[in-house]
């Protein structure tokens, strides 16, 4: 039962670290860990896909090198860019002194006026640091080809300078939403984690070592409150960021009971209702049931 | 020895696993075979739970197999308490078929072929054909009601029809790619280029490189109603679906009757007997009823992500609807402010005296930026210039 204590292990150190993981989520990331493959994260925004990464980086006392993708995202800000401003002004010096074509070649296509970015700064560290790729989907497939080819090759290369090859293999999580489908090979190639909404338990203990200030009764309150409205038809349900945000703005307006002040807590739930629609659809009656039964 | 034949019996109910979870659409081969005894050594088999999240997090390549992995899972390794969809049949584990018809027979290729095939392949293509929408009758469509994908992918006479729409699909991308050919005269300054090519004359500039942003071809979103009444046209759009997929790059399909399904994956596959029997798969309630604001509705909530300020999104239907209109109309109100277009295709447009009253289509109407018919291969060629100016 080696390995049993090593998924224990690692799930209190991750809750020493400010993160409450299921036993599931713990061995994936022992096992993630152990061999090194990527772990490619799905679930809803808000679930905590970011802060999985974050608290890896914590937990192993390793950097963390973070790449938000974009549309648009190109090799120039993912994996490297030549400094052109401090290029040509040393070309103009090394005019005055009258360097060779090709030696002024060489100084100024050297690593001094390499801008790293962060794929390139996450392959050449001396430690392995955590390589967060967020939001994958949002970046084009010709970014994913690119991506894999790194993965699994753990090299750069760049013309004017040669391959560069890992110095250490970093950790990679990436994290989708589906805003588009990811390749197959990607997937193939990756660990993968479906996070979930959490559980009633975890989502009260997330909310206590959080907020502790909060008090087991509130909390109680406000964790019940956001799982049944996660169970209605809302166009964007609220994730555990929302339910932190939201315990501490009641916090901040000193409601210590969900029925203590009606009319104060239908105006704190712009922090869980982030469209109009929902705001719309949710009438107070409803707010009241949904009080009712978390109390 | 014992244990060297006891180690050798786990590897191999191991790479059967792996060879079972491939069997059921997971997207895993023999480096996963591999993977496992890896995860296997890494996990220790002395752990049920471990071994289990390990492999789950080796094969599983997206929420779908997530969800499906813990009964595949309880099937091999605990046959005995497990009552699954999942079971061992002659040749190793196969899914069980929904219908007793197909699960009395061994192999998955002979109840493909069912006995009443030929006829409902020679029936639909026959139409196709003719061009659709000029035949009807009660007789016709009961019998595509029961039809299996057989005319997807079956007969000699669809091949004629599938080359048409597969060269109205290259046609329709080669307009999308010329649109896409970056002109020389840029607004910003290409510094790398410039720079790399400045070094001939001693590091000026003395030739500017520009770059501009890329043009891209719009992303296609396809919702193809495949319910009863649309069960004359249905095939034929998938078929025009598949060839679209084929050649774009970025098209999502989805089918819909009383629920909508993804099936951009499963026309992607080149064996035509898979895409049928992915298809299959889908079918239950095909060629039911039709349910457009509910299944309009699935697609916001699961799907609505993939539409982008590029897309234009292509609702196939006849717009007779058995929900309420005024949800369809809210369904259309939600997709309509997230693409870029959004077209309605009605087969029954093309019919002498056919007006878009039905209700569903009253409401939908003021969504629409086109409404037009699509009936057969030539309507839809006639949409080309408009599809490709979108």
């Amino acid at each position: 039962m080696e390995g049993e204590d090593r998924v224990t292990t690692l799930q209190a150190r991750l809750a020493e670290a400010g993160y409450i993981a299921e036993r599931s989520l713990s061995a994936s990331l022992l096992l993630f860990t152990e061999m090194q493959r990527p772990l490619l994260l799905e679930g809803d925004a808000g679930v905590g896909k970011t802060e999985i990464a974050h608290v890896i980086a914590r937990v192993f006392d390793c950097p963390l090198i973070r790449l938000q993708c974009y549309e648009g995202l190109d090799v120039n800000s993912a994996v490297y860019e030549w400094n052109y401003q401090h290029q040509l002004l040393s070309i103009k010096l090394l005019e005055q002194d009258r360097v060779s074509a090709e030696s002024a070649e060489q100084a100024i296509f050297s690593k001094r006026f390499l801008l790293e970015r962060p794929l390139l700064a996450a392959i050449t560290q001396p430690q392995s640091p955590v390589l967060l790729i967020d939001e994958i989907d949002r970046a084009d497939e010709e970014f994913e080809a690119y991506l894999l080819e790194l993965l699994s090759d753990f090299q750069v290369s760049i013309p004017e300078l040669g391959t560069i090859t890992a110095t250490s293999k970093p950790y990679v999580v990436i994290t989708s939403n589906g805003t588009r489908e990811l390749s197959d090979a990607l997937r193939r190639r990756c660990f993968y984690h479906y996070v979930d909404y959490p559980e009633f338990d975890k989502e009260l203990r997330i909310v206590n070592a959080r907020l502790p200030e909060v008090g087991p009764q509130l909390s109680r309150q406000v964790v019940a409150f956001v799982q049944d409205l996660r169970k209605l038809d809302l166009r964007k349900k609220p994730g555990v960021a929302e339910t932190l945000d939201w315990a501490a703005a009641l916090l901040k307006l000193g409601i210590n009971s969900l029925d203590a002040e009606p009319q104060l807590l239908l105006d704190t739930l712009v922090c869980l209702l982030k469209t109009r629609e929902d705001s719309i659809r949710l009438e107070s009656f409803e707010v009241e049931r949904l009080v009712a039964r978390a109390l | 020895m014992e244990e060297r034949q006891l180690a050798h019996f786990l590897q191999t109910r191991l790479v059967e696993f792996v060879r079972l979870a491939r069997g059921n659409n997971f997207q895993v081969g023999v480096a996963e075979e591999l993977d496992a005894q890896n995860v296997a050594l890494k996990c220790g088999l002395g752990n049920s739970m471990r071994l289990r999240w390990g492999l789950r997090a080796l094969l599983c390549s997206d929420q779908d197999d997530w969800e499906r992995f813990d009964e595949l899972y309880d099937a091999f390794w605990h046959p005995a308490n497990v009552q699954s969809r999942y079971s061992a049949g002659a040749g190793g584990l196969t899914r069980k078929r929904q219908d007793a018809r197909s699960a009395a027979e061994g192999s998955r290729q002979e109840d493909i072929r069912s006995s009443d095939a030929d006829s409902q392949c020679a029936d639909d293509s026959d139409e196709t054909d003719n061009g659709g929408g000029t035949r009807e009758g009660a007789s016709f469509a009961a019998s595509l009601a029961k039809t299996d994908f057989q005319a997807l992918t079956d007969p000699d006479e669809m091949r004629a029809v599938e080359a048409l729409v597969d060269r109205l699909a290259r046609q329709m991308r080669k307009r999308a790619i010329r649109r896409q050919r970056p002109s020389k005269t840029g607004k910003k300054i290409h510094l790398r280029k410039t720079f790399r090519n400045s070094l001939r004359f001693g590091g000026t500039p003395m030739v500017l490189h520009y770059r501009e942003r890329i043009k891209r071809q719009p992303r296609l979103v396809l919702i193809v109603d495949v319910s009863r009444s649309m069960s004359m046209y249905s095939f034929f759009f998938l078929r025009f679906a598949r060839a679209l997929v084929s050649v774009f790059r970025d098209v999502s399909v989805f089918a819909y009757h009383t629920q909508l399904l993804p099936i951009t994956e499963a026309l992607r596959q080149t064996d035509l007997i898979r895409v049928r029997n992915s298809l299959a798969m889908m079918s239950q309630g095909w060629s039911g009823g039709t349910r457009i604001g509910d299944s309009l509705a699935t697609f916001n909530d699961k799907y609505g992500q993939i539409l982008n300020s590029r897309s234009i999104t292509v609702i196939v239907s006849d717009g007779l609807d058995t929900g309420e209109p005024d949800y369809l109309a809210a369904q259309l109100a939600r997709i309509k402010p997230r693409c870029r277009k959004l077209v309605w295709l009605n087969p029954l447009l093309g019919r002498n005296g056919y007006e878009p009253i039905s209700q569903g289509m009253q409401a939908a109407l003021p969504y629409l930026d086109m409404f037009a018919p699509a009936h057969n291969l030539n309507s839809l060629q006639a949409l080309e210039p408009d599809l490709t100016r979108l």
